[in-house]
């Protein structure tokens, strides 16, 4: 196989072959994180079933991402890492086991990895908080980061902001 | 096992040296290696190494050799045409123009410039990456000292009106610098025909080797060295002088002289068979930049809905080694200034590619380009979240 210095093996393997991406029809949860601007966007989908303890898990997880490299190889990694977890199990997922899993990232690329633990986690937010369900202080202050950061970029860019949403529903 | 091809369509960031090239340094690191300041004969030998390459490199571009100084870059010559004239003229002025489509080394010396108590404006471009004249001449002031534009931009490829600007600064009697590093060895350039006061042009853009570059500097212009020492190239560059790169440099003019109309002809053929293929066999995708006023070795586009590494990355395993925007920008996370500067959005500037063409380039390359391209680009859109819509 061709490789590039810049990646590893395994991060080339799924970027080359991704895992579970696509959309969910009627998604029980949505996770949109990262912004065009800065080249990213990941958009994670799950669905929600349970186990045979009873315990709610990811029955199906998928991912659109616009992205480098390393954003596709992160998606299509923790969509592996998160599949069939339960919802506990699921939230933690971190960075560094999506980069342990990819056998590492270029250190400029890390904060990838950080944007798909995020995705994962605002999907779960999306599905807990549509529920009504509790939400732990931890993914609660998670989710106020992701939204801050947002917010951030948003001030920045303001010309340019805002235009993911239309873009995927005007192709 | 499938055999990968490997087809090089990056030449704007540097080419291989051509053999000839290499043929006629080879004597010049073991046989020919006198320092050019040394009074013995093989000092002597450097010396006389040196002077001629100044004439033959002199001469392709209609200047006089003594107005030749050879530098190690096409960064430090442009570094030293800004800083060295902003320093030598102050007492003018310290009111800069460039436009906003420079190489990141006219950028950031005239940001650093800046910070030295300079004025810097920073012209426009339109859509092709255009800059217009009027604007420079709007722009000269009394305290005007230079007029800094590209001669043909390294991203996009478009080709500078740079003879009415040199003809507006020379009528204000501002200095005029242009950076020809990506035009030079491409496009024909006289700096009488052209109002040119200081040009950059570099080795290894052209068949020669790294660490060669130039820069010309008209008679009677008030410049300012910015290395010190023993007073090498008429006091402007010391340094010990890299002559077999310099020899490399001067033999790839030679050689660019004797082919260069039947190459850029070539070349402009190939170019828009693959403008044209891309354009036709991918839907929304554009092309950057100007679709007459361009290098001759320069294609660039923007494909909706993905992103240019993801591009990139899917072309290196299928053998082409491709660009997005410059190579220098690719450690960065934010869209190239140039796209942004013709007007791209970060997304559309993030979907960027540039395939730049060389002495090597066959059809059969273009060809296998427009084979796999699509495909790859289809493939990243199905992942992507735009891509709703586009189906």
């Amino acid at each position: 196989m061709a490789t590039n210095n810049l990646y590893t093996k395994k991060v080339i393997e799924h970027f080359k072959k991704p895992h579970n991406y696509g959309k969910i029809r009627n998604p029980d949860g949505v996770g949109k994180v990262g912004n065009i601007i800065c080249g990213d966007v990941m958009w994670l989908y799950i669905k929600v079933g349970k186990n045979k303890k009873g315990e709610e898990m990811l029955k199906d997880i998928k991912f659109e991402t616009f992205g480098c490299v390393a954003a596709l190889a992160t998606s299509s990694v923790i969509t592996d890492l998160a599949k069939g977890k339960t919802i506990q199990n699921a939230l933690k997922v971190d960075k560094k086991q999506i980069v342990d899993s990819l056998g590492g990232l270029p250190p400029i690329k890390l904060h990838c990895s950080v944007l798909a633990a995020d995705a994962l986690a605002e999907a779960i937010y999306d599905y807990l908080s549509k529920n009504k369900r509790k939400i732990t202080a931890e993914l609660e202050e998670k989710h106020k980061r992701i939204e801050k950061e947002k917010d951030l970029i948003n001030k920045r860019y303001k010309e340019w902001s805002g235009v993911e949403e239309k873009m995927h529903e005007n192709g | 096992m499938v055999k990968i091809k490997k087809i090089y369509l990056d030449y704007a960031a540097t080419t291989p040296v051509d053999p000839r090239v290499v043929r006629v340094m080879l004597p010049y690191f073991s046989e020919k290696f006198g320092n050019t300041m040394s009074l013995h004969g093989l000092g002597q030998e450097a010396k006389s190494a040196l002077e001629e390459s100044r004439e033959v490199v002199a001469d392709l571009i209609g200047a006089k050799p003594s107005e030749i100084f050879f530098t190690g870059s096409a960064t430090e010559s442009n570094n030293l045409a800004l800083k060295g004239i902003a320093f030598a003229n102050k007492k003018k002025g310290k009111h800069i123009i460039i436009s906003s489509i420079e190489h990141p080394c006219v950028m950031e010396s005239a940001k650093w410039l800046e910070k030295q108590g300079f004025e810097i404006m920073r012209l426009p471009a339109d859509k092709y990456g255009l800059v217009n004249p009027d604007d420079v001449k709007n722009a000269i002031r009394k305290d005007t000292i230079l007029v800094s534009v590209i001669h043909a931009s390294h991203e996009i490829g478009t080709i500078e009106p740079i003879k009415e600007i040199g003809k507006i600064c020379r009528e204000k009697g501002v200095y005029f610098h242009t950076d020809a590093s990506q035009s030079f060895g491409k496009i024909p350039i006289d700096v009488n025909k052209v109002n040119i006061d200081l040009l950059t042009a570099s080795s290894h853009k052209m068949y020669g080797p790294k660490g060669a570059a130039l820069l010309f500097i008209r008679e009677g212009t008030k410049v300012e060295p910015i290395l010190h020492g023993g007073g090498h190239e008429s006091g402007l560059r010391s340094s010990t002088v890299n002559l077999p790169a310099i020899v490399g440099f001067t033999k790839a003019c030679e050689i660019y002289k004797k082919e260069r109309d039947k190459e850029a002809q070539r070349l402009i053929k190939l170019r828009d068979r693959l403008i044209k293929g891309v354009l036709a066999k991918i839907p929304n995708s554009h092309l950057n930049g100007h679709p007459t006023k361009r290098l001759p070795n320069n294609a660039n586009f923007w494909f909706e809905f993905v992103e240019g590494e993801s591009i990139i990355i899917q072309l290196d395993l299928l053998g082409v080694a491709v660009s997005t925007g410059s190579a220098c920008s690719s450690a960065k996370l934010e869209p190239s200034h140039v796209l942004l500067a013709i007007g791209l959005k970060p997304q559309e500037a993030h979907g960027s590619l540039r395939l730049s063409l060389g002495r090597w380039t066959k059809e059969s390359d273009i060809n296998y380009v427009l084979k796999i391209l699509p495909e790859i680009i289809k493939k990243l859109r199905e992942i992507s979240p735009f891509k709703h819509g586009y189906k």
